[in-house]
Formats: structure tokens, C-alpha cells, sequence
């Protein structure tokens, strides 16, 4: 039986009815036509398919796309706007840290996931980073430093913002512990998760 | 490669989760984040008639700091777990686990309580759920359970759960004064799982004597284990380097070692005294030994 649902899509919400055994990389290619995000290995290991799953990475042949319901996805397709690349593309054009590119686009999404937490990360973070993404092709050590450059595009880029004038901040009243809004198990302190 | 059809459940709560299950329970299997299951559909090695996806649970994706203790939903994921202020503070073994775990994209999806339920003999939280002593809260239709961490594992890929029940949450200990813990682990390169993974809890008095020690191994036997033998070594001792290199030795005494192409049984055996020799090293630094 098909269900119904929606994911948005680089932004653009999409709307359609599947088989729940299809896998969010088959609907991406298949259902929307958009063949940038990369099937490899199929069985989890390569990282080809990675794409952003509510703006963290993921392995998109190992996630069904009725899990997705509701989500926003970020693929290779929306990096780029204007036909400008963005700062981890850019990064990857200057180091050459791509030969054929098949495994291309799932490595700047995890690169992406990795310098949205670490602005500068170092070799070895981001080698741990994209330790779940396979290259034929490179060597990784172009990878590894284009990356590493993207991480400087992105750090200019947000220094760059913070120079334009902000409306003046009014000061913050330190958050107050919110008495007895629910009970949780004494002594009472919890972190809910996404 | 994709699944064989089957019909698709998403219970917006536990309760509900748990009616289905009862009725369906023999042709029924549960999602939580997919990382092992999705593969074992792909290759129909699971080909059930129904996919109860526990994904929209708010209730079960929630840590919790107890007395004494935290709990903390099945359906917390690895990333949560490694990135948890709670744990870091309280229970810094889970963290230095989750952080093991396969890679970042696995470690976004993947669940602590679908880690359990799966029971790899290669997967990295048992060990730390062994030597953590944790409780596992097990919920059906008709009835809720504790099983300990030490009767959870079974078999390969085979856990104490009935196929009726969820299991729910998972709850540790907060780990005390002069307590260090440490998490060791010989991957296998290509899959990151673990040849042999090592979690040690070591706990001295104020004269430096250990007072406590609990080791977990998973990767060497087709069931992670408790290594008793190493901790009553080690109880009344000062832990030194030789004291724990004694201990350690004994890591695999009177276990079945697993032989497969990843490593041969002796193989395993000499690794697991070794990592299990570094990881009370670790451990008992951690703990300040004096
Ligand atoms: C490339 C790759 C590398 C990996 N490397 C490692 C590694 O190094 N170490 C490691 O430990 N693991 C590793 N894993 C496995 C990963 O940790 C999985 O996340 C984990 O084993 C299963 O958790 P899940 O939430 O994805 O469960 P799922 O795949 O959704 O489910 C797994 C099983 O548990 C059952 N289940 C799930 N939740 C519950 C519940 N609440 N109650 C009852 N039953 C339940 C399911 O029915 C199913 O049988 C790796 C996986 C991949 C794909
Ligand atoms: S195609 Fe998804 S991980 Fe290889
Ligand atoms: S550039 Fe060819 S696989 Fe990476």
C-alpha cells in the first residue's frame, strides 16, 4: 500500500505517494530526478549517498523515505545558489579534492554536518568526520585540506557578517529555572533530544 | 538492492507501539534507527509483514538525570548520547562509547536501544552497558520488566526481549568520586566495528585500594561478557601496572572465543588481555590511582 507524504527538498516542499519500502535515495533519484546524490554501495558503508536529513548527515540508502515525512533534506543540488558554489565547494575546486567526483557529493554534505559543529577542525577531525565516506579516487589528502579550506571560507564568511552593524542587543535576563512546568524523576534535570 | 514490500506502522506513542506489537508480534519487526535493520531488509534476511517504526515517540527519546543515576530512552540516538552535557558530566563511559560507534552519518540515525536490542557481538554499547551494570526497562500491552544488562545478551543477535516487547529505556549509574572509566576498542577498518572492545569501571577508597572494578567485552565471545575473573584480580589491590597486567591477562579465560575472517580466536584472545590492560590503564588514571 502506498502512503502519502511530504518532504521539503532543498526548500521546495514535494508532496507524493510511495511504497514504504522505498529508500530516500531511490525517491530523491527517482521519484524527484535529482541524480546528485550518488548510490555506491548500497549497504551503508561507502557514504556516496549521504545527504542532509533535517540538517544533519545521513547515508540516504539507509533511511526510507516514509521515515522522511515531514523532514527537510538538503542535497548537492541545493549548495550551490545563483549558480554560485558555496564555500565547501569552492574549498574542493581550489584543493582538488575530487578526480572523478562519484563519491563527491556525499562528502561535501558530511563536510558540511562536520564545520556547522567545528569551524576549524584539524586534520585528524576531519578525517574521523568523513571516516564513514569512501574514495577511489584521491587519496583523501586533497580531501582532507580542501575541507580544511572551506573551513577558512566559512570562518571569513561569518567574520564578514558579524562586521555589518547589528540592531543594538537588548541585554539578556539570565534564563530562570522554570518551577515545576513538568515532573521528571527527581532531582529532576533532563535533556530531550531531537 | 531494496527491501521485499511490507506495510509500514508509525505509532505516535508507546502505548500504542505496544497494542500493535501485541497483536502482530510474530510478523512484526521494529525500526527505531534503521541502521541494522534497513541493511538486513535490503539483503531480506528480515522480510516482515509489518515495519513499526518507533521514530515519532517523543516519550522515548528523552535522558533523564535520577537519583543516582540517569535514564535514558531507547530511542536516544548515538550523536545524542556522545554529545549529552548530562552524561559528560555524570556517566563519561557512555560518550567515550558513542563516540566509537561506526561513522557520523551511523551515529545520526542509529539508537541506544536499537544498539541493545540487535545484539551484534561486535557492537560497542554492551560492553559499556556490562560494565555500567545498567537496568534495561522492557514494556509490552500486558506488562512492563527489568532485565539486567548481564541476563539482556543471548546469542548472537539475540536478545532477552519477546517479540512483543519494546524495550524502553536503559538506566545507568552516575559514576562516584575517585570512579574512572574507559572505553578501548580494536575496529575492524572497514566496518568500525569492534574485533574486541573493552569498558572498565574502576572505583578506589581513600587509601588508594581498589573498592570496585567491572569489566565489559564485547567482540571476543559470541556474547559480550562481564569479566569476573579480571575484577576479582583487581578488588584489594592498588591497581599498578603490574597488578592490572596480572588481571588482565585473565580477560578471556574460560570464554569461547569467536575465530572468523577478521581474526582467529587466538588472535582475539591476546588483544582482548591487551586492550583490556589499556583500558584500566585509562580507567584507573581517570580515577586518580595513587
Ligand atoms: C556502516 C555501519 C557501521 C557500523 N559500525 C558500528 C560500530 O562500529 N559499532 C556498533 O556498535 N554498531 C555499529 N553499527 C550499527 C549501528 O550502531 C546501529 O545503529 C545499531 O546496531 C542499531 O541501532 P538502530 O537504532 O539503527 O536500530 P534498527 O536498525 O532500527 O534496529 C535493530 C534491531 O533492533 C530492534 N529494535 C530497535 N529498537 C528496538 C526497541 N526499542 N525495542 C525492541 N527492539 C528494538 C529492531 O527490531 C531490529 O531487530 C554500524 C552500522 C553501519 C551501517
Ligand atoms: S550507497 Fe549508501 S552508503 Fe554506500
Ligand atoms: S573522486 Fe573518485 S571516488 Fe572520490
Amino acid at each position: 500500500m502506498k502512503l502519502p507524504i511530504t518532504v521539503t527538498v532543498n526548500g521546495t516542499p514535494h508532496s507524493s505517494e510511495v511504497e514504504p519500502r522505498l529508500l530516500l535515495v531511490h525517491f530523491l533519484r527517482d521519484v524527484l530526478e535529482l541524480t546528485g546524490t550518488h548510490v555506491g554501495c548500497e549497504t551503508g558503508l561507502c557514504g556516496a549517498c549521504t545527504v542532509h536529513l533535517d540538517g544533519e548527515a545521513v547515508k540516504s540508502c539507509m533511511v526510507l523515505a516514509v521515515q522522511a515525512n515531514g523532514s527537510k533534506i538538503t542535497t548537492v543540488e541545493g549548495l550551490a545558489s545563483d549558480g554560485e558554489l558555496d564555500e565547501v565547494q569552492r574549498g574542493f575546486w581550489e584543493e582538488h579534492g575530487l578526480q572523478c567526483g562519484y563519491c563527491t557529493p556525499g562528502i561535501l554534505l558530511a563536510a558540511h554536518d562536520l564545520l556547522l559543529r567545528s569551524p576549524d577542525p584539524s586534520d585528524a577531525e576531519v578525517r574521523g568526520a568523513l571516516s564513514g565516506n569512501l574514495c577511489r579516487c584521491t587519496g583523501y589528502q586533497t580531501i582532507v585540506a580542501a575541507v580544511r579550506n572551506a573551513a577558512r571560507k566559512m570562518r571569513q564568511k561569518t567574520r564578514h557578517m558579524k562586521e555589518v552593524p547589528m540592531p543594538a542587543a537588548r541585554p539578556q535576563k539570565p534564563p530562570r529555572a522554570k518551577k515545576a512546568a513538568r515532573k521528571p524523576s527527581a532531582p529532576g534535570v533532563a535533556e530531550v533530544v531531537p | 538492492m531494496f527491501p521485499a514490500n511490507f506495510d509500514y506502522v508509525c505509532p505516535a506513542s508507546l502505548a500504542e507501539a505496544a497494542q500493535f506489537l501485541n497483536q502482530h508480534s510474530e510478523d512484526a519487526k521494529i525500526l527505531a534507527g534503521g541502521q541494522s535493520l534497513i541493511p538486513l531488509l535490503k539483503l531480506r534476511l528480515a522480510a516482515p509483514q509489518f515495519v513499526v517504526d518507533l521514530g515519532r515517540i517523543a516519550e522515548l527519546k528523552v535522558i533523564r538525570e535520577t537519583n543516582g543515576g540517569f535514564e535514558i530512552g531507547s530511542l536516544v540516538r548515538h550523536v545524542d548520547i556522545e554529545r549529552s552535557h548530562l552524561l559528560a558530566r555524570g556517566c563519561p563511559l557512555l560518550p567515550e562509547t558513542a563516540a566509537e560507534v561506526g561513522d557520523m552519518q551511523v551515529r545520526n540515525r542509529g539508537t541506544l536501544g536499537g544498539s541493545l536490542a540487535h545484539a551484534d557481538p561486535a557492537g560497542d554499547f554492551p560492553a559499556a552497558i556490562l560494565a555500567l551494570d545498567a537496568e534495561l526497562t522492557a514494556a509490552s500491552a500486558i506488562a512492563q520488566r527489568t532485565i539486567s544488562a548481564q541476563d539482556f545478551f543471548v546469542g548472537i543477535l539475540t536478545s532477552a526481549l519477546y517479540p512483543n516487547e519494546i524495550l524502553t529505556s536503559i538506566r545507568v549509574p552516575k559514576l562516584g568520586p575517585r570512579t574512572g572509566s574507559a572505553y578501548v576498542k580494536m575496529s575492524q577498518q572497514a566496518s568500525g566495528f569492534a574485533i574486541v572492545g573493552v569498558a572498565a569501571i574502576l572505583t578506589f577508597d581513600e587509601k588508594g585500594k581498589v573498592t570496585e572494578a567491572r569489566v565489559g567485552i564485547t567482540g571476543v565471545a559470541s556474547v559480550p561478557y562481564r569479566a569476573k575473573k579480571v575484577e576479582a584480580a583487581l578488588r584489594g589491590t592498588a591497581a599498578s601496572a603490574k597488578e592490572i597486567a596480572a588481571a588482565a591477562a585473565l580477560a578471556s579465560k574460560g570464554v569461547d572465543a569467536l575465530s572468523d575472517i577478521h581474526a582467529s580466536a587466538a588472535y582475539r584472545r591476546d588483544v582482548a588481555a591487551v586492550f583490556t590492560r589499556r583500558s584500566l590503564e585509562k580507567a584507573a588514571q581517570r580515577a586518580g590511582r595513587k
